[in-house]
């Protein structure tokens, strides 16, 4: 995936409510898209590093996820961990005639 | 009025004659007067103090004053072998000048060791390359063209110095007390009110004398202070200031040391343990005085002195093996405290993190507060069980622990505390979270925070709470329980822990229709489906047809009873019939974090009513004793007695009181155990049974408010206009195009 560029279109952005995340699943990959209250939105690895919690559950705001199972912080612009060596897969995606598309 | 006050830089507030001349003369009439004239160090007599090279070591001046001169000095001589005095001589060794330090007692260091200790300290230090002379008065300082070149001792011997730096002391300042009539003995004589000998005036600080002991450390000032605000301001008429006890904790050249209590023993019964290994330059005493610590020295080797020191302020009981508050104990299990505990030993059981990774975050991370610890190695951010034993590492090897003012921020994007920030809340009218955040917090919506002020608006607001639902929990999404498979386990409500057997033969016809993976009994007594999808929940819940048991909030959970009279041969009351009344009250009620409750029918515990955070037992004569507070989770406490009453109806009216308590004064995630013994039981019952504040009545009409606005959550998929419980997601995505 990381040599070709390919975009995804998700469908319509209300599928994913405000201020939540929400689980795509592309070529067998879960893929968590962030819809934050003030409109931007992210793309991340949807498993936690740590026990594999799944991101699209948790909670987020100001750029962050907080992870449901045991509230590991990321950084969803970087990937970065809260945790030493903890680090997510981040993806570019924008919002086209309110429709998500995904930048693979 | 107050006499006394900050010095501005430069300005002496009080001269050697009392007031300074160019002063003008106020006249103030007052009700109280407070007199805080503190102290100025103390020069011991001699010939030829003052001008080029001779400094006094109090302020940061005088420390700049020192080090400048010291660049073109040789020699110096220290006149003071106390605490500071040999603080002063450590930096002047820095500054490549040989040091003398001149003490007139026989010892170092005389108020905090024994002459032994002193004599050891002084061996230590005269082997880094510091001259000591003890038992030694300087009678002048001797001058060749306003140049110092030696020092004449009392008893005719001389040493050659550049310069000198006293160190002796400090002396109260009392001169104007002693102008005013006041009784004056070593310092301004006070009473336990801090009152002078005159009613309407009083006295605080260094230049206090009470109980015949003058402090010049901080903490004791601080407890003098308070007294005396609560006496001044009729907050407390009775409060007493009794004396403080003394401890320190320290590093003296590079030297570990503690000290606290006295230093010798006084009477007969005295019982003292000594340690001495003079090779390494350890030495270690305890006094004990009716089994408690009347004083510690540790020199050398401090490993047990956070612990001691703890045991010394709470008078605690010492254990009957005394060296193991020397060394910490033979079989490394924490019979003292965490001191004790080897490196590796995990003090968060949750996160896995060690005594050694903690220490490391304190020492080289300068993690010092537990917040701070938290952070950076996810101690204690667990249970939070493991929070004191943090708390205990950054005392023992940071000193003190730092209050960290953010760690009382309900938020900490906010800088206020709960209290305040409710107020905040109320006065401006903010019913959403997001609301909150927009207009108290920038925008910034801290991601960590939001549940919690979810929960803490939907106490302020009950029935007008904006809900949004991306400041719930996954769990409050979805009403259920997150496993760590990603699935869920469904928990419906059993009051009492008593079913049909058609409910349950529903549970069983349900668990077999969604092929639940397990059905297990829980601790709360009552049936969990583990393993659930996500998009099977509403249909469960449909299907069951039982309201939720909210085995997934924080919130009340459960009420769980033993058998009671129905059937048991020792019940003496109904606590099947009160635990359902009270779930059926309580059911939904959220609070700062979990409530499990229980109702036993006697005190055999059988259900465990003593460790829950509300408990009632029933006892002989017809009555049910309340207890709040227990806990049998990560922190096991049995829960303190609140108050005994004798109708079903009165254990929900002081339940109901205490619950709305704690939902407006807890902090978040915080247990009632924890809160519990932040308040304390009596401060607790003062208010919700004596209701000393008078706020009762409103205590029970706000719990009643929020009772009624209980709806079953899994009922609300059912509701028109309310918002799905659950975002259904699909996981598929068509690619709409791509390219190369």
């Amino acid at each position: 995936m990381n040599t070709t560029s390919q975009t995804v279109n998700l469908g319509s952005i209300e599928t994913i409510p405000v201020g939540q995340g929400r689980c795509f699943v592309i070529d067998g990959h879960e893929i968590a898209v962030f819809r934050q209250r003030d409109g931007r939105l992210f793309a991340t690895q949807n498993r936690c590093p740590h026990k594999q919690g799944p991101l699209a559950e948790g909670v987020i705001g100001a750029g962050q996820v907080v992870c449901p199972l045991h509230a590991h912080k990321f950084d969803l612009t970087t990937g970065a961990g809260s945790q030493a060596g903890e680090c997510l897969k981040t993806y570019r995606v924008s919002e086209s005639n309110r429709e998500v598309l995904l930048h693979l | 009025m107050v006499i006394g006050g900050a010095l501005r830089k430069d300005a002496i507030a009080y001269g050697a004659d009392g007031i300074a001349s160019d002063v003008p003369v106020v006249e103030e009439p007052y009700d109280h007067v407070i007199i805080a004239t503190g102290s100025r160090p103390f020069v011991p007599p001699m010939e030829g103090f003052g001008g080029p090279g001779a400094f006094l070591f109090r302020t940061i001046d005088d420390c700049d004053r020192i080090a400048e001169f010291a660049k073109a000095s040789k020699r110096a001589a220290v006149i003071g072998g106390g605490l500071l005095g040999l603080e002063a001589a450590r930096g002047l060794m820095t500054h490549d000048v040989h040091v003398t330090v001149l003490e007139a007692a026989p010892q170092l260091m005389i108020a905090q060791l024994d002459p032994e200790a002193g004599e050891m300290l002084k061996k230590t230090i005269e082997g880094m390359g510091i001259r000591v002379l003890c038992n030694t008065i300087t009678a002048k300082i001797v001058r060749t063209n306003d140049r110092i070149t030696h020092l004449e001792f009392k008893d005719g011997a001389t040493i050659e110095t550049d310069m000198v730096v006293v160190s002796a002391g400090i002396r109260p300042i009392t001169e104007i007390a002693t102008a005013s009539g006041l009784t004056v003995n070593k310092a301004v004589v006070c009473d336990d009110q801090m009152r002078t000998s005159d009613r309407a005036i009083f006295a605080v600080g260094e230049c206090v004398e009470h109980r015949g002991r003058i402090y010049g450390l901080v903490d004791p000032i601080w407890e003098q202070a308070k007294v005396l605000a609560d006496v001044l301001t009729v907050f407390n008429p009775k409060a007493e200031y009794l004396g403080s006890k003394l401890g320190t904790k320290l590093k003296v050249m590079g030297v570990e040391l503690a000290s606290m209590g006295e230093t010798k023993p006084s009477l007969p019964g005295d019982e003292v343990v000594v340690y001495r290994e003079p090779s390494r330059g350890v030495y270690k005493k305890l006094i004990v005085r009716d089994n408690v610590i009347a004083g510690a020295i540790l020199l050398g080797e401090t490993d047990t002195a956070g612990v001691l020191m703890q045991m010394f302020m709470a008078n605690a009981a010492v254990s009957a093996r005394r060296a193991d508050l020397l060394f910490g104990s033979s079989s490394g299990a924490p019979v003292l405290s965490v001191f004790d505990l080897p490196d590796h030993a995990q003090i968060c059981n949750c996160n896995g993190v060690s005594k050694g990774q903690i220490k490391e975050a304190i020492t080289i991370g300068k993690g010092h507060s537990v917040s701070k610890v938290g952070g950076c190695m996810k101690a204690g951010l667990g249970c939070g069980s493991c929070k004191s034993l943090v708390a205990q590492l950054i005392e023992a090897y940071a000193g003190e622990v730092k209050d960290d003012p953010s760690e009382h921020y309900y938020v900490p994007g906010v800088p206020l505390e709960k209290s305040q920030l409710v107020a905040e809340i109320r006065k401006r009218g903010l019913k959403s979270v997001s609301a909150v955040f927009r207009e108290l917090a920038g925008g910034k919506e801290d991601p960590g925070r939001k549940v919690g002020l979810a929960s803490l608006l939907k106490t302020l607001w009950p029935g007008e709470y904006d809900d949004e639902r991306d400041a719930r929990f996954i769990n409050d999404r979805v009403h259920a329980n997150i496993q760590k498979d990603g699935t869920f386990s469904v928990v419906p409500r059993i009051y009492g822990g008593v079913m049909s057997p058609a409910e349950l033969r529903r549970i069983a016809d349900v668990a077999e229709k969604f092929e639940v993976p397990m059905v297990k009994i829980t601790g709360g007594q009552r049936l969990d489906l583990l393993g659930v999808k996500k998009e099977n929940l509403p249909k469960i819940w449909k299907e069951l047809g039982i309201p939720s048991g909210h085995a997934y909030t924080k919130a009340f959970r459960t009420c769980k009873s033993c058998v009671g009279t129905d059937f048991c041969r020792y019940g003496l009351g109904d606590s099947i019939k009160l635990a359902q009344e009270i779930e059926r009250r309580f059911q939904g009620i959220e609070s700062p974090h979990k409530m499990k409750l229980a109702t036993g029918g006697c005190p055999r515990n059988c259900s465990e009513a003593y460790d829950k955070d509300l408990g009632a037992v029933a006892i002989e004569g017809g009555k049910w004793e309340i207890y709040v507070g227990g806990a049998a989770g990560g922190s096991v406490r049995k829960g303190d007695l609140l108050c005994t009453v004798e109708t079903h109806a009165d254990v929900l009216k002081y339940m109901g009181r205490f619950m709305q308590y704690y939902r407006e004064h807890g902090k978040y995630l915080e247990r009632s155990y924890g809160f519990v013994e932040r308040l304390g039981i009596e401060a607790i019952r003062k208010v919700i049974v004596d209701d000393s504040e008078s706020i009762c009545a409103r205590l029970d009409a706000d719990i009643q408010k929020a009772v009624d606005a209980y709806k079953d959550p899994w009922k609300e998929t059912e509701l028109p206009g309310y918002p799905p419980a659950v975002q259904w997601c699909g996981t598929g995505a068509r690619p709409c195009s791509s390219r190369k």
